[in-house]
């Protein structure tokens, strides 16, 4: 075990970035234009980079494996994006996004990237302004804000429901003016499948031509992998369906760090499962808890008789529902952090007070805001004195539409329930991953020229993300930091010529793939890709999700190897190496989420605390909070695979200067 | 959610690639749940066809929920399926029939030449934002957020063009095959905002010869697109590009 140097410059928190960026060395315009940058990920954090890179100059290739850049699953997030703007006067700066930010993360994240990550974080917004993302506004004019869980500050700007797909579609136009301009060459519908390492660097990758098949070599004289989170492991998730890991997942076995694996972020409002064929799970922004109250009866009959279809949702009086978040946590009501929300709502279905047939869900209801909070606030503008019932449900449900609209359809259209008439149905489902990739404060990994950006790397939320972070986060890194960063590297780059791709090692790296391909076609086994992703989710679900235990992880460590070598011996892949193969694709990312599962665990199994994401059952307080353990698990465990299946802990110590490290408390 | 169990007949369009030419295949599909997305009953026939020795049908699909813009099935004759504002992933199998026969199809356009069955090539979209659908802005020379208030009116029709997920579903319900939706809503959202305005001249002119370079058909004013956009962009679009179109022409 070593200790890893994260590279954190010194001085005053306050003052770090803004000294490391007048003194970090820079690349001349001339040089830049000979240094080749490769790009994996189209999402916010690659899109991002990738424009800014080409507009100083460097030359930048890009690849996604969809069919356009636009698709990248950051197109998906819903409710916002959060900057210290305090534009509503409530108390915001730059120090409080900093502290909330530490404190939602139960103190396991880097105080220095965090108070980099806050202070970029108004930058973003003006950039996506001027780029013409339409962020919601008020009638003067001026971008509007709304609250999100773990903050007692207005500091979310959002584009109704979809947040994600505007900034995204500003970071694309971004992308594709460079793309016109000919600085930037895309290549979508292509899945890297290795890093090419030169000297211990990062000179490369290998890329298949998803529609040919083909396999490519690209070199860089730096590569940035912004290719996203790993939730799919468990094969439920609100993730899209083709996102996954074997890009970290590669540079993980060419010597890049995985950091912090086992802490998962598991969303407190997804629409349950419904069934087998069930292939995925939809989130409902946490941005509802605004104005949706959480509540599963207080009887445990009532509880019953709804399961049963005796009762209905609206049939329960008021005083025999239990809000059992404004209950537990009256300070932050509705609005505490995910991981919190997540066990209260498994605590209440596990107590035998689910509400759906299956026992896992809980309600969020939106009737008392509708009516009480926009309907009697829309009256009033209107002049009316004594508005009856159906009025101010028609007046609250107009605002309510506006503000959700295009997620109360989705709600209906995948279950089939009108929410504007009866409380959605909700339950946790896995959802972001804090782990990733060990970056240094550069957001370089321990290889040297390999970057991670984005939800692909560890870095900034510690062991629990708070809503409308990720976003942020991606922005920060491709917008505002690794445009800097990547310069202290790359200036010591400027005589190294582009090496020809008939190289040893690129030759080398493509036989590798071509054997891994080849081997996975061969095994022509009887069971299907998906069937064994399946059998993976449940065991990560069952013994590595919201609540975990020492006996159930062990058993995990062997049941995933055991499916492991089933998964080698016995998957069937239809097809061919030399076309568009759907199912070739999958099974190679299933068979890296076969080993990822494994660290999962094991990372999981060392951490003897709870913090965040991560319950172990062992360690919890009396009234059942997560229990840290500061003395002994204030570190960030990076993990160095020797082989499958085998990996040595390395631990960088978390060091708080700057915020007296508490128990989090949201009561 | 009340479940139920249907049957239902799947006609599906099968090309081996781009060269072959490509016919229908029919799957009978059994106990089908009513609570399954259209592209879960995929999934299961896929799941069959694989235990079958034979070769499951590829689509394109990502999100499934319904903003990504990636899944693209014509089915029954309508680009993403019966229903009004709905993409092929967010469509259930309660809007179906028990017995019904149902038609399943790649989108059809010159501009998106198939690539396996039922997946397309829609890159030619990529190549029309690149020629003009973006604010040149770089990173670092935003001024603050608030220093332009946008109307509330103009920052919604903005907001609205913007939802465009650029699946292609108006191109495919297009007999002309004309992206005129699409193209349209990018201009119209940069149009609207005072920060697109500087360059709106050389963006319509661009994005339109693009657009025709690309083999996309002229707009006839049929109105099938807004018919069928899952995103429910509306034709004024198209007309306040005209109006772009027209003006930009008397400038040059
Ligand atoms: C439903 C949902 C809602 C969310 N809502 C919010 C929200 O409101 N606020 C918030 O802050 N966060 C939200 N998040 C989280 C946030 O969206 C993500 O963390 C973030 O968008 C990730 O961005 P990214 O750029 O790191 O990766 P992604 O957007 O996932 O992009 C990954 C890219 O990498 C490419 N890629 C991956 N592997 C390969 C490979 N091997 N070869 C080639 N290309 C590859 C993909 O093609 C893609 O382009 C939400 C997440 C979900 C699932
Ligand atoms: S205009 Fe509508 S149909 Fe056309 S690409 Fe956009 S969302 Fe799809
Ligand atoms: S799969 Fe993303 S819109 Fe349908």
């Amino acid at each position: 075990m070593s200790k890893l140097d994260a590279k954190i410059p010194e001085g005053p928190l306050a003052e770090k970035w803004t000294k490391y960026r007048s003194t970090v060395p820079l690349v001349n315009p001339a040089n830049k234009r000979s240094l080749e940058i490769i790009i994996v990920g189209s999402g916010l954090a690659g899109a991002s980079a990738a424009a800014s890179l080409a507009e100083l100059g460097y030359k930048v290739k890009v690849f996604c494996f969809q069919d356009s850049p636009r698709r990248a699953h950051s197109i998906a997030a819903q409710g916002g994006i959060n900057a210290a703007k305090n534009y509503q006067n409530d108390g915001d700066s730059v120090y409080r996004l900093f502290y909330d930010t530490i404190k939602g993360g139960d103190y396991r994240a880097r105080e220095a990237n965090v108070y980099r990550l806050a202070s970029v974080s108004a930058n973003i917004i003006d950039q996506c302004v001027a780029q013409g993302v339409p962020f919601a506004r008020e009638y003067g004019g001026y971008l509007s804000n709304r609250s999100f869980g773990g903050t007692q500050v207005q500091r979310t700007f959002y584009a109704a429901g979809q947040t994600g797909q505007q900034l995204l579609l500003g970071a694309y136009s971004a992308l594709q003016r460079q793309v016109g301009l000919g600085t930037v060459k895309m290549y979508a519908r292509h899945e890297m499948l290795e890093i090419v390492k030169i000297e211990g660097k990062a000179r490369g990758i290998i890329a298949r031509n998803l529609v040919t098949g083909k396999l490519e070599r690209h070199f860089g004289h730096a590569v940035l992998l912004a290719s996203g989170g790993y939730g799919n492991v468990f094969f439920l998730s609100t993730n899209a369906m083709g996102s996954n890991v074997t890009a970290a997942w590669k540079a993980h076995k060419q010597g890049a760090f995985f950091g912090n694996p086992c802490f998962t972020q598991i969303h407190p409002t997804c629409i349950p499962v419904s069934g087998d064929h069930q292939s995925k799970l939809t989130l409902m922004s946490e941005s509802l808890r605004n104005d949706g109250r959480i509540w599963v009866p207080k009887k445990i009959e009532d509880a019953k008789a709804i399961r049963e279809g005796k009762l209905k949702p609206n049939d329960i009086k008021e005083e025999d529902r239990d809000y059992y978040l404004e209950r537990r946590y009256p300070a932050f009501g509705n609005l505490v952090p995910r991981d919190v929300a997540s066990r209260a709502a498994k605590e209440r279905c596990d107590a035998g007070y689910g509400v759906n047939a299956t026992g896992e869900a809980v309600f969020l209801d939106f009737a008392y805001n509708m009516k009480e909070k926009y309907g009697r606030a829309e009256a009033t503008k209107r002049g009316i004195t004594n508005p009856t019932e159906a009025q101010l449900k028609e007046l609250g449900k107009a605002v309510v539409a506006e503000k959700y609209g295009n997620l109360f359809d989705m709600y209906k259209q995948i279950t089939g329930v009108d929410p504007y008439e009866e409380p959605m149905q909700i339950y946790p489902a896995v959802h972001y991953t804090m782990g990733g990739l060990w970056v240094d404060y550069n957001l370089m990994t321990t290889v040297p020229g390999l970057y991670a950006l984005g939800e692909a790397n560890f870095s900034d939320h510690g062991a629990n993300r708070l809503g409308a972070s990720a976003l942020m986060q991606g922005l920060a890194d491709g917008y505002f930091v690794i445009p800097y960063t990547i310069g202290a590297y790359l200036a010591n780059e400027i005589r190294t010529k582009a090496i020809p791709t008939d190289h040893p090692a690129f030759v080398e790296a493509e036989k590798n793939v071509q054997e891994s391909i080849d081997k996975l076609l061969s095994i022509k086994g009887t069971k299907s890709v998906d069937s064994f992703h399946k059998r993976l989710g449940k065991i990560m679900w069952d013994k590595c999700g919201m609540a975990r235990n020492a006996e159930g992880l062990k058993q995990a460590i062997q049941e995933i190897k055991a499916l492991r070598e089933e998964f080698w011996k016995d998957v069937r892949v239809p097809g061919t190496a030399n076309e568009l193969n759907p199912e070739l694709e999958k099974a190679g990312r299933v068979a890296d989420f076969l080993e990822l599962g494994e660290l999962m665990c094991v990372d999981a199994l060392h951490r003897n605390e709870s913090c965040g994401g991560h319950f172990r059952e062992e360690y919890q307080t009396e009234d059942g909070e997560a229990l840290r353990d500061d003395e002994n698990y204030a570190y960030v465990a990076a993990w160095e695979m020797k082989e499958v299946g085998n990996w040595e802990l390395h631990k960088e110590e978390l060091k708080y200067e700057n915020i007296k490290i508490a128990q989090r408390s949201y009561k | 959610m009340s479940e139920k169990k249907i049957n239902v007949t799947l006609k599906v369009w099968r090309q081996k690639n781009a060269n072959d030419q490509g016919r229908f295949e029919t799957y009978d599909m059994k106990g089908v749940s009513t609570d399954m997305s259209f592209l879960e009953m995929f999934d299961v026939l896929n799941e069959r066809l694989i235990n079958e020795g034979k070769e499951p049908v590829a689509f394109d699909h990502d999100c499934r929920e319904g903003i990504c813009g990636m899944c693209s099935m014509y089915i029954n004759g309508r680009p993403h399926g019966p229903l009004r504002g709905v993409t092929t992933c967010q469509l259930h199998m309660r809007s179906f029939n028990d017995g019904e026969t149902i038609v399943v199809e790649p989108w059809r356009a010159k501009a998106f030449p198939v690539i396996k069955d039922l997946v397309v090539d829609r890159s030619a979209f990529d190549r029309v934002i690149a020629a003009g659908g973006f604010i040149s802005v770089n990173t670092g020379n935003a001024q603050d957020g608030n220093t332009i208030p946008i109307p509330k009116e103009n920052a919604d029709k903005a907001f609205a063009a913007a939802t465009c997920i650029g699946c292609g579903a108006c191109v495919a319900a297009c007999k002309n095959a004309s992206a005129m939706l699409f193209v349209s809503a990018k201009v119209s959202q940069l149009a609207l905002l005072p920060q697109g305005r500087v360059e709106a001249t050389d963006r319509v002119l661009n994005m339109v010869a693009k657009m025709d370079e690309e083999n996309f058909g002229n707009c006839t004013n049929t109105g099938a697109c807004e018919a069928e956009c899952p995103k429910g962009i509306s034709l004024e679009n198209i007309a306040r590009m005209n109006r772009e179109f027209l003006v930009a022409n008397l400038k040059k």
